[in-house]
């Protein structure tokens, strides 16, 4: 049986401000699926939704992973099962150091039973899994054994959950703009890495708003979302029209769609601090 | 308690027995004497003292206690002793034990006693050091007329633990101290610990019940003497059983080009009040006060610290973190103070707390008093609680909401620890907190 996490006429908000306006998506273990969309669009919302962001209130529709509703799942139970986000904006935790953090998590996601202070993965095991995905990487040694995403630049940062998702191995990930910060050689690994670490195992969700780390990773659909819901999906050449030519387009063939990201974009500017 | 017992409390009568037994230089027995009459005169801190204003003593009750000679949990055996926290993993360079006041054993490396250094029962040691000694004791590092508490220290301290380091002597070793109490005891510690010039060491101290529930009175004092150009690296660790009153005087002098870094972690106890004073009282002095702090229950924590410059060039860094659940609570004053001579001073202190309940309370009194005009002192407070973001981005990466508050407190803590630079010390002592993290409830 395929695997599928499929999205189904999610309605999301917050507070009174509703964001997502009935998205649909299917993504196939397997598939690489890029999500492109102006800012503001919901592209963060929509994976925060589907990772379990407490935030987030779904007032509609559902998410399933293979046939089953997780919507009441927390994060927690949802990375068990396989479900990886790289944050556009990744946390800092000082005093923990990166190493220490992956084992825990590993041996989490790993073993999804784990009852809290059971046995973690053996440390030279780990130890050694951890360098060859460094190295792959091409990250220093130095890497683990500094403090999670602390003081870290924003490049490193992309890489930091880039050997995240290499370590946790999930069955669908989530990549909210993993390309930017990364300089131009720093996107052509990271690109490879993806394809590499995903191949056939992954379903992927590539959220960005450039071409780089689609060339490894061709789309086999690409949505654009607009106004808080999908309002095309297509192949790869979608992709290439979208960061040549930007959303205008999308924009006069979607005009609906148009006018509520204006009324989106109208009420933030009324909410104090209602950026993202 | 019987109240056989209880009527004994700190009489005159029993004060006099008590020093009658002591066979000490009388020099020695002058000074308990002075402070005693102090003792005597001074009433118990109220509400009404400014310094305790955020701390409730009415319900302590000192006559439920007595001097430690007539209680006779002393002879305690080696088994009864807590497990010592700090000396896991820690190579040592000597090791004494105190019992509810008395002194049980000491050990010291022969070679470090060959070179002159002197380490056990400071009850013991006086005496036979007393030329020694006596103008450390005369210098009144902490002053025994300050309030009731030190003065009844001052009077009747009882065993004790010294470390004293000959000019230009290195210990690399560290030298580990462990005072305890049975419950419902008292322990009457005084700490003293001299580096005479060019002299360095690190030494250990560790307070703890035998009973992790029990009560108890700690009334104690530390000394720290750091002369020029000596470096002192001090860790304290307060482990008492959670009904004990701890009721503590600690202070530092720094002389000329002196280093102290002071680390202090605070677990146990009902009430705690502790003043931990620091003086450079010579120039280009450094001072490095951790403190760490964790809490639970209904326990009281309260810090009174004090870094005061007296010196020109010297530079103090002060921090503080806090970690509070349940309806526990924690004081933290701080107070800079620079005189007028103290130019070019560097002063900083911060104060952090991490609020791991609704009904925790911290509160933090920063304060600076500066008399010189060329100086750069800073101060810094937080409270918070666990970051949601934080919880919810380790969640993603397969942590329970509970693992990740632990590992985020963990974390916290964790930036005190690396401000330690011997390893196995810093590891120890962040094994004896992690301990109590792993105990975290959650939110
Ligand atoms: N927690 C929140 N509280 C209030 N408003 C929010 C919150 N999260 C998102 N929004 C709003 O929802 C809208 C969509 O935001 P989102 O972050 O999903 O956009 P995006 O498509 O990822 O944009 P970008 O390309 O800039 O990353 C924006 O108007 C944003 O301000
Ligand atoms: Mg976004």
């Amino acid at each position: 049986m395929i695997e599928t996490l499929k999205i189904t006429n999610l309605h999301v908000s917050v507070g009174e401000k509703q964001i997502l306006n009935g998205v649909n998506l299917t993504i196939n273990r397997g598939e690489v699926h890029a999500l492109m969309g102006p800012n503001g669009s919901g592209k963060s919302t929509l994976a925060g939704v589907i990772m379990g962001h407490p935030n987030y209130e779904v007032t509609e529709g559902t998410i399933e992973l293979n046939g089953q509703d997780i919507l009441e799942w927390d994060a927690t139970e949802r990375a068990r099962a396989g479900v990886f986000m790289a944050f556009q904006r990744p946390m800092a935790i000082p005093g923990v150091k990166m190493a220490d953090f992956l084992r825990h998590a590993t041996t989490n996601v790993r073993n999804p039973q784990r009852k809290e202070g059971e046995q973690l993965i053996p440390m030279r095991e780990f130890r050694k899994e951890l360098r060859e995905k460094m190295t792959q990487l091409k990250m220093d040694e130095e890497f683990a054994r500094r403090y999670v995403n602390d003081g870290f630049s924003g490049g490193e940062m992309k890489r930091a959950e880039i050997l995240q998702m290499a370590m946790l191995r999930p069955k669908f990930a989530i990549l909210d703009e993993t390309d930017s910060g990364l300089d131009v050689d720093a996107v052509k690994l990271a690109s490879q890495s993806i394809a590499e670490i995903g191949g056939a195992e992954m379903g992927i969700l590539i959220i960005t708003h450039h071409d780089r780390l689609l060339e490894h990773n061709t789309p086999d659909f690409t949505h654009v979302i607009l106004g808080g819901r999908i309002v095309e999906t297509g192949g790869v050449e979608l992709a290439r029209e979208l960061y040549t030519e930007g959303y205008e387009k999308v924009r006069e063939r979607h005009p609906e769609d148009a006018a509520i990201e204006k009324e989106m974009a109208a009420k933030d500017k009324q909410l104090v601090g209602g950026g993202v | 308690m019987s109240t056989a017992i209880a009527a004994k409390g700190f009489s005159q009568a029993a004060f006099d027995a008590y020093l009658a037994a002591r066979d000490e230089p009388a020099w020695l027995l002058d000074m308990r004497r002075k402070a005693w009459a102090r003792f005597q005169d001074l009433p118990l801190p109220s509400v009404r003292d400014e310094e305790w204003m955020r701390t409730d003593i009415r319900l302590f009750k000192l006559d439920r206690f007595e001097l430690p000679d007539a209680l006779g949990h002393g002879e305690a055996s080696q088994g009864q002793v807590p497990h010592a926290l700090l000396a896991a993993g820690v190579n040592l360079g000597g090791r004494a034990v105190v019992m509810n006041s008395h002194a049980l054993s000491a050990k010291l490396e022969p070679s470090l006693a060959k070179q002159g250094v002197l380490f056990g029962s400071l009850q013991h040691l006086v005496k036979e050091h007393g030329d020694l000694l006596r103008p450390f004791f005369e210098r009144r590092v902490v002053d025994p007329h300050k309030d009731k508490f030190a003065a009844l220290n001052a009077a009747c301290w009882s065993g004790g633990t010294l470390l004293y380091v000959p000019k230009g002597v290195r210990i690399e070793q560290p030298l580990h101290a462990l005072s305890a109490i049975s419950n419902g005891g008292v322990d009457l510690d005084k700490t003293l610990v001299i580096l005479e010039p060019g002299a360095d060491a690190t030494m250990l101290s560790e307070t703890a019940s035998t009973d992790t529930t029990g009560g108890g009175m700690h009334c104690g004092s530390i000394e720290l003497i750091v002369e020029q150009g000596a470096r002192l690296r001090y860790v304290n660790l307060q482990n008492w059983g959670h009904e004990v009153w701890h009721f503590a005087h600690q202070k530092g002098h720094v002389g000329r080009e002196g280093r102290l870094q002071w680390t202090i972690g605070a677990l146990g106890s009902r009430l705690a009040k502790v003043n931990q004073h620091v003086a450079m009282t010579g120039p280009d002095a450094e001072v490095q006060v951790n403190g760490v702090m964790f809490t639970e229950g209904k326990q009281h924590l309260s810090y009174n610290t004090h870094q005061h410059h007296q010196a020109a060039f010297c530079k103090s860094d002060l921090l503080y973190k806090a970690a509070l659940q349940d309806k526990s609570r924690t004081v933290w004053r701080g107070m800079i103070r620079v005189e007028r001579d103290a130019q070019r001073t560097d002063a900083y202190q911060r104060n952090d707390n991490l609020m791991l309940s609704r009904d925790a309370r911290a509160d933090s009194i920063p304060g600076l008093e500066i008399e010189a005009d060329d100086v750069r002192c800073t101060h810094g407070s937080t409270s918070g609680r666990v970051d949601d973001q934080q919880l919810f981005y380790a969640m993603t990466r397969g942590y329970t909401r509970r693992e990740a508050v632990r590992m985020i407190v963990a974390g916290f803590f964790q930036q005190v620890f690396d401000r330690i630079t011997i390893e196995s010390v810093r590891d120890a002592l962040s094994e004896a907190i992690g301990r109590r993290v792993s105990d975290i409830k959650g939110l």
